[in-house]
């Protein structure tokens, strides 16, 4: 018998694959035989070699973790809608994989036995499994593993072996750019800016005959040796070389190499007499064997849906995590690592520029603030950020903010997606306090270093950091200006500003007197974040905005900058830039570990050595502030 | 309507029913509560408030066992009444004639005591569900239940901090908890939907009780 919760599964599982493809009734039929599960954070569901259970598994709420063993690294992630471990009951073997929640989450058990008789009958639910399992996730062994649908397909596990069919390759495959050989090279190579690759196929009648690349374009076109009206044939790589789909990643690289080229055809049976299918660059290569940050940025730039950038996120974060492994300094860490973050907004409002029904009005510029905006989040946290655009009212008198205001909609929206959350004090673009013309901004930065009560200089401290990520940066040129100009007509600012650096005084001492959050789940942890990173943050502004120093926002680097300025203090100076390099990796190797922000710390997960480090910055963060309440004079205000 | 059975008082052990002896049969050994027991989570749909006036319009339950609840084995009922209140059909949707199976009250009782057997009932204000079934089972001459029950309010409040500075309510509805833990709201005001809200709400508060001290006493929550 039907009933409401058979309904409300049925109703959520007919918006995804494959289960839209069964018709309502039958989905009601399957729903009611499913049970839900609820889950914690970090259970594990099953594990390699386990025997498998009797249902396979859709997400419902959370996500879950998909890995080779537990704790080693994620192989795919799995979030609402996904369907994992059903290869290994087609198949009738053990699981080849361990799954575990990475998050809470609700799990729908759908019995195999009542599934199973729809995908035999149902050609169309048997064709998808296997090419959405091959074309799902961007790890080679992952690939193998989801391809194998009905066990008999493909059986070379061998992990050196595994066919190369990464995300963006199958979908290219689908769509393969290309030409015919009468093309004007001007043509192909204005389709090869459009599209953002480097390499044309020039097809003829489906085959492949062969392959324009930007450096045919620059050996025999830019030396003037052909003309760009000349047709592709001219210039084009002949033959080209073939292979069948099952290429693996050794394959593909020996025969690269081999031929030396850097482009290899994927044909229906692998020879240069059937039908092209598919291309596989170095590029593609380089994404399957690891990840390197150039090849990153062009992911991103070429990242077509938001659902591109989630899964591009996870090899920003494996990055990280082998920059941490290996000690590459903080500096060179946070800068690359920012700006691939950095990369991943524009990509976002790229996108969601495209979305808008007519273009911006006036420029505008998105602003990072807080941590983004110096360039210090190397996890995923929060979302604060801002736009200021040019005009209050467009030609016809409108206002211009409805359209910012949807266009950050939409910005917030796909920053969520890929993994920042909604920032709980609202310090987002989309909130119309954020959301407004350079002139009302000039206005409230004045209003707020005129009048400064508290919730002035906690705007302040988090807004002063901004720093633009996209669009037209004279307009934060103009911002910085106003702000400079009001600072030195209200020095009385600079002292309250100096005032709340001070509110968070480091914990003194070790065990008795280390500072632990009282209340709350973190209740047994330290808050790294307000204990140690704020007050050194603070500290770096209001020195930084007390010596008129511009386009420093970079916390470490300010107090670089200020130990240059200030030779007597420079050994505290570098003490502090220290201090925050050191914290920083600290937080962010916790967050790695947790899975979280980083920003609260187990302390008794800490090492000796580790204790060690962490009281020196308290320190320095003792050091810091005594100078700067006597700087400033703190203690009149009081 | 005048028969032996509506008398107030309850009839005695060896004149109830078979299925009522089955029922209490589960009972005669106690077993001890914990994370792992059988629980019944369940809601009502009631014409009204007023314990000796109205009357039970739906019941839907499920049962959760080791965190996991199996749709197939879930339970909701249509009772047919004679007492209505137009009133309370715009918040329940069930109207006096709709056409949909349902059972007498006395039917509908039978059948949710062998689905409930001694599992741990578990609802949200459970004072007034498990009251509502009582007065039911008294009608019917039947004894009151047997089962030990849980209250997801309760719950809610013991799991809350215990400090002057955080603002502890007396009540918590249902929407209230349903959107502080974050759980879709979809069904709300169907007997079913409600149980399967409460379900989650229940199995999340139980989490944040772990997480705040350890294991779980289920004693205490009696």
């Amino acid at each position: 018998m039907k009933n409401t919760i058979s309904h409300r599964v049925a109703d959520f599982l007919k918006n995804y694959p494959p289960f839209n493809m069964l018709p309502l009734q039958v989905l009601e039929d399957i729903s009611l035989e499913i049970h839900i599960e609820y889950l914690e954070k970090d259970q594990l569901i099953f594990q390699e070699e386990d025997l498998p259970h009797t249902h396979f598994y859709v997400v419902h709420k959370g996500a879950v973790a998909l890995s080779k063993a537990p704790g080693k690294e994620i192989v795919d992630l799995c979030d609402e809608g996904d369907i994992f471990g059903l290869r290994p009951l087609m198949a009738q073997e053990n699981y080849k994989m361990t799954a575990i929640t990475y998050e809470e989450s609700i799990l729908y058990a759908v019995p195999i036995g009542v599934f199973k008789p729809y995908v035999l009958k149902n050609k169309a639910i048997g064709t998808f499994l296997l090419e959405s399992f091959a074309s799902n996730t961007r790890n080679p062994y992952a690939k193998n593993h989801r391809g194998k649908l009905y066990g008999e397909a493909l059986d070379q596990a061998d992990a050196d072996l595994v066919p190369l069919l990464d995300v963006q390759q199958v979908r290219r495959s689908k769509n393969i750019i290309c030409c015919e050989p009468h093309t004007p090279i001007k043509d192909i190579a204005q389709t090869m800016r459009t599209h953002k690759i480097g390499a044309v196929l020039v097809l003829d009648k489906k085959l492949p005959l062969g392959i324009i690349t930007d450096k045919d374009l620059r050996n025999k076109i830019a030396t003037g040796d052909f003309s760009v009206q000349d047709e592709a044939s001219k210039i084009m790589s002949s033959p080209v070389i073939t292979y069948p789909e099952s290429l693996s990643v050794t394959q593909a690289q020996m025969g690269m190499m081999a031929s030396s080229v850097s482009h290899l055809c994927i044909t229906k049976d692998g020879t240069p007499h059937t039908e092209a299918i598919g291309m596989v660059s170095k590029h593609d290569i380089m994404l399957s064997v690891g990840n390197n940050p150039s090849v990153l940025i062009k992911a991103i730039q070429r990242a077509k849906k938001t659902k591109d950038l989630k899964r591009i996120r996870l090899g920003i974060m494996k990055l990280l995590r082998g920059y941490l492994q290996q000690g590459i300094p903080m500096t060179l860490t946070t800068k690359i690592i920012s700006e691939l973050n950095n990369a991943c907004t524009r990509q976002i409002i790229a996108l969601s520029l495209k979305k808008m029904s007519s273009p911006p009005p006036c420029p505008f510029v998105w602003l990072a603030i807080g941590s983004q905006g110096r360039n210090e989040q190397l996890l995923h946290t929060d979302q604060d950020n801002a736009i200021i655009f040019e005009q209050q009212k467009d030609a016809f008198g409108h206002n211009n903010q409805s359209y910012f205001m949807s266009l950050a909609k939409k910005i917030n929206k796909g920053l969520l997606k890929i993994g920042y959350d909604y920032c709980p004090a609202e310090m987002m673009a989309s909130n119309p306090k954020w959301c407004l013309s350079i002139e009302e901004w000039e206005q409230h930065v004045k209003q707020w270093i005129s009048s400064p009560g508290k919730n002035e200089i906690l705007l302040s401290s988090i807004f002063f950091d901004f720093s633009p990520v996209y669009g037209d940066s004279s307009l934060t040129d103009r911002l910085t200006k106003t702000i400079f100009k009001s600072l030195e007509k209200h020095p009385i600012f600079t002292t309250h500003l100096a005032a709340g650096a001070l509110q968070s005084p480091p914990p003194s001492g070790f065990f008795r007197s280390f500072l632990v959050e009282q209340n709350g789940q973190n209740k047994d942890n330290f808050d790294l974040k307000r204990r140690t990173l704020m007050p050194l943050t603070d500290a770096a502004r209001v020195l930084t905005l007390s010596k008129h120093i511009r386009g420093i926002n970079n916390t470490a680097e300010r107090f670089e900058k200020l130990a240059d300025l200030e030779p007597n203090n420079q050994e505290l100076y570098m003490a502090c830039s220290y201090a925050i390099k050191a914290l920083l990796k600290f937080r962010t190797k916790q967050g790695i570990l947790h899975n979280d922000s980083g920003r609260y710390i187990d302390l008794k997960s800490l090492s000796k050595e580790e204790r060690l480090k962490l009281k020196r910055t308290f320190k320095t963060i003792k050091e810091i502030q005594e100078l700067i309440n006597i700087r400033f004079k703190v203690s009149q205000l009081l | 309507m005048f028969s032996f059975f509506n008398n107030k008082k309850a009839q005695s052990l060896k004149d109830l029913p078979p299925f009522w002896k089955e029922y209490a049969a589960q009972f005669s050994q106690t077993k001890p509560i914990n994370e792992q027991s059988d629980f019944v989570v369940l809601d009502t749909e009631t014409t009204g408030f007023d314990y000796n006036k109205d009357r039970i319009l739906c019941i839907g339950a499920l049962h959760l066992k080791d965190s996991k609840i199996h749709i197939n084995n879930s339970f909701e009922i249509f009772v047919n009444q004679s007492h209505y209140n137009a009133e309370s059909a715009t918040i329940h949707g069930i109207l006096k004639n709709e056409p949909i199976v349902k059972l007498s009250e006395y039917e509908a009782l039978k059948a949710f005591l062998s689905y409930v057997g001694n599992s741990v009932l578990v609802a949200h204000h459970t004072k007034f569900d498990l009251t509502m079934i009582n007065k039911a089972l008294e009608r019917h001459g039947l004894p009151s239940l047997k089962n030990k029950s849980l209250d997801t309010v309760f719950l809610y409040k013991k799991s809350l901090l215990r400090s002057p500075l955080i603002e502890r309510k007396e009540d918590y509805s249902l929407d209230e908890l349903a959107d502080k833990f974050n759980i879709s709201k979809k069904d709300r005001h169907t007997a079913l939907g409600d149980a399967y809200i409460t379900a989650l709400l229940f199995l999340k508060i139980l989490k944040k009780m772990k997480e705040k001290s350890g294991p779980l006493v289920f004693k205490r929550f009696f």
